[in-house]
């Protein structure tokens, strides 16, 4: 990466999509209190806003996870540089809409909430994404992938896959009858996971072959 | 160019001043750019799954209701506050015009409810097809204001126009070994654009047992709110079953047929565990992934309690006497 240092002229990439990612993340969310504000949610605002706030979560969550495969396969640097701030969005927005169906849909009623979580495995797995992602939100500052290493901060950070995958089966076990949505979303997300594991396999194989250089 | 004209070297913009401000016009201007790109890809995807409020379009003229006989006061009511109109014809499940719930009150214009006719057959003393029109003329339409509870665990307050079932399966004279009457829905994916996706088998089928046919309860609906009914809520012809799940009401019928065996029920074929044939209201029998327990009724913030038959247990409760009715929900 550029430092500031050696090239103090000129934009980077990152100066313009940082700030870019961050006021074009808030549009969808503004344009839903838009909606809510003038009252076209439709004849059940509440269950509207739980699905479009699950379905923006997922969406941002699976934007964060595509940073990196984008660097892999074409060489890019900037999309790491917006991970985090899509990795945020995406805890945020998952938080909102599990808020929502806590206070708007159940009315605060925590027996029927924690059956609910308990019971259902398509709330157990969508409460589940959500926990996952609140280590990733509170080791998402710099200072913490110094305090805990970049290997073992990588390693954490993979739960977000998990999260993902997570997210997806709770969308897919949501719907009645159509699931080309979740699968269409469950298939980016598989594609973005190839590009990791192929990557992967591919360095561990580099690793081999210089070791046995090494040792021959 | 005279002296005069030159600017002074103190009006000269130095150059890092220059080149800064251009870019921090370039950076605003690309921050904006992608900004906008990426907020609207992602608003974009939003709205693919996004459910509002569209307009619902009435037909103009007199209605194809306009002349019957009707009685006056409403045959069954009760006392709780009724769906607004545009609730009810804007907030659906109908997957024939697509699968979001603000998609049946777009598409509705696709499908005509005239011309139509009905075919009777199965264990019937005589098949026959019988026009619309002329089989809305063989019973007075009354009103009858019922709850509707979805499986989704919303309900609505209908005032729904029609005659009871119990009258149209008399006049249809099933034999005496018929035990069931099965229903059909209207095959035609340039009507019903929503039959091009296999989320379901088409058509739509349902079936109820004879007794629960010819309970005074059981009702065919042909408007609601007065007026004919709109494709978007099946028109022209629809069951409304009030103490059962709303998938039991089958939308634009054409075929009704009465049969010794229990008929096929979509839904219930479709996922066996989830839906059952029965499918009356039961807060103690939960759906697999869902709690029944409670209910949003559509235009109130909190939930209530789901009553047992959609709280028409007393009338109905005895049609299921000794059934259990958590097996065969």
């Amino acid at each position: 990466m550029a430092t500031g240092a050696s090239r103090s002229r000129g934009l980077r990439t990152q100066d313009w999509v940082r700030p870019a990612v961050y006021y074009g993340s808030l549009m969808p969310l503004v344009l839903l209190a838009v909606r809510a504000v003038t009252g076209s949610l439709g004849a059940n605002p509440i269950a509207e806003v739980m699905n479009q706030l699950g379905l923006l979560g997922l969406v941002f969550l699976i934007a964060s996870l595509a940073c990196t495969p984008l660097r892999i396969l074409f060489g890019w640097t900037w999309p790491v540089a917006v991970r985090r701030t899509l990795g945020l969005f995406a805890f945020f927005t998952i938080l909102f809409h599990f808020f929502v169906y806590l206070v708007l849909d159940q009315g605060l009623a925590l027996g029927p909430v924690l059956r609910d979580v308990g019971e259902r495995p398509f709330i157990t797995l969508g409460f589940a994404a959500l926990v996952l992602l609140v280590p990733l939100a509170v080791t998402s500052t710099k200072g913490s992938v110094k305090r805990l290493g970049a290997k073992r901060w990588r390693r954490l950070h993979r739960l977000a896959y998990v999260a993902g995958v997570l997210g997806i089966v709770h969308y897919l076990l949501r719907v009645k009858a159509d699931a080309t949505e979740p699968i269409l979303y469950g298939s980016v997300l598989g594609a973005l996971l190839l590009v990791r594991v192929v990557d992967w396999a591919r360095r561990r194989a580099d690793a081999a072959k210089r070791q046995a250089r090494a040792a021959g | 160019m005279s002296k005069r004209s030159q600017p002074r070297s103190s009006e000269i913009t130095p150059e890092a001043h220059y080149s800064g401000r251009r870019e921090w016009l370039a950076k605003v201007g690309l921050t904006a750019g992608a900004a906008a790109v990426w907020g609207g890809a992602v608003s974009l995807l939003m709205s693919r799954g996004a459910a509002d409020r569209p307009e619902v379009v009435l037909p103009t003229g007199p209605g194809s209701l306009s002349g019957l006989q009707r009685r006056s006061a409403p045959t069954y009511t009760v006392d709780e506050a009724q769906t607004p109109f545009e609730d009810v014809t804007t907030y659906n499940n109908f997957y024939e015009l697509g699968t979001r719930k603000s998609d049946p009150a777009r598409r509705a214009g696709t499908l005509k409810p005239r011309p139509w006719t009905v075919e009777v057959g199965g264990l019937t003393a005589k098949p026959r097809t019988v026009d619309i029109d002329d089989l809305l003329r063989w019973f007075p339409l009354e009103e009858r204001v019922y709850r509707m509870r979805c499986v989704e665990a919303w309900s609505m307050v209908i005032p729904w126009l029609g005659f009871p079932l119990a009258d149209l399966v008399k006049r249809l004279e099933p034999l005496s070994t018929a035990r069931y009457v099965a229903f059909e829905t209207l095959l035609d994916p340039a009507q019903l654009p929503g039959q091009r996706d296999d989320v379901l088998p088409w058509p739509y089928v349902e079936g109820l047992r004879l007794d629960e046919a010819t309970h005074p309860l059981a009702f065919m609906a042909v408007g609601l709110y007065g007026r004919a009914l709109l494709g978007q809520s099946g028109a022209p012809l629809r069951l409304v079953v009030p103490w059962k799940y709303g998938f039991k009401g089958i939308k634009s019928i054409v075929a009704i047929r009465f049969t010794e065996t229990e008929p096929t029920a979509t839904w219930n074929a479709a996922a066996p565990r989830e839906y059952g044939f029965y499918a009356n209201v039961n807060p103690q029998v939960d759906h697999p992934r869902w709690s029944q327990a409670t209910e949003r009724r559509i235009g109130e913030l909190g939930r209530r309690p789901t009553l047992p038959f959609n709280g028409y247990a007393e009338e109905v409760a005895d049609l299921y006497a000794g059934m259990d009715l958590r097996r065969r929900f």
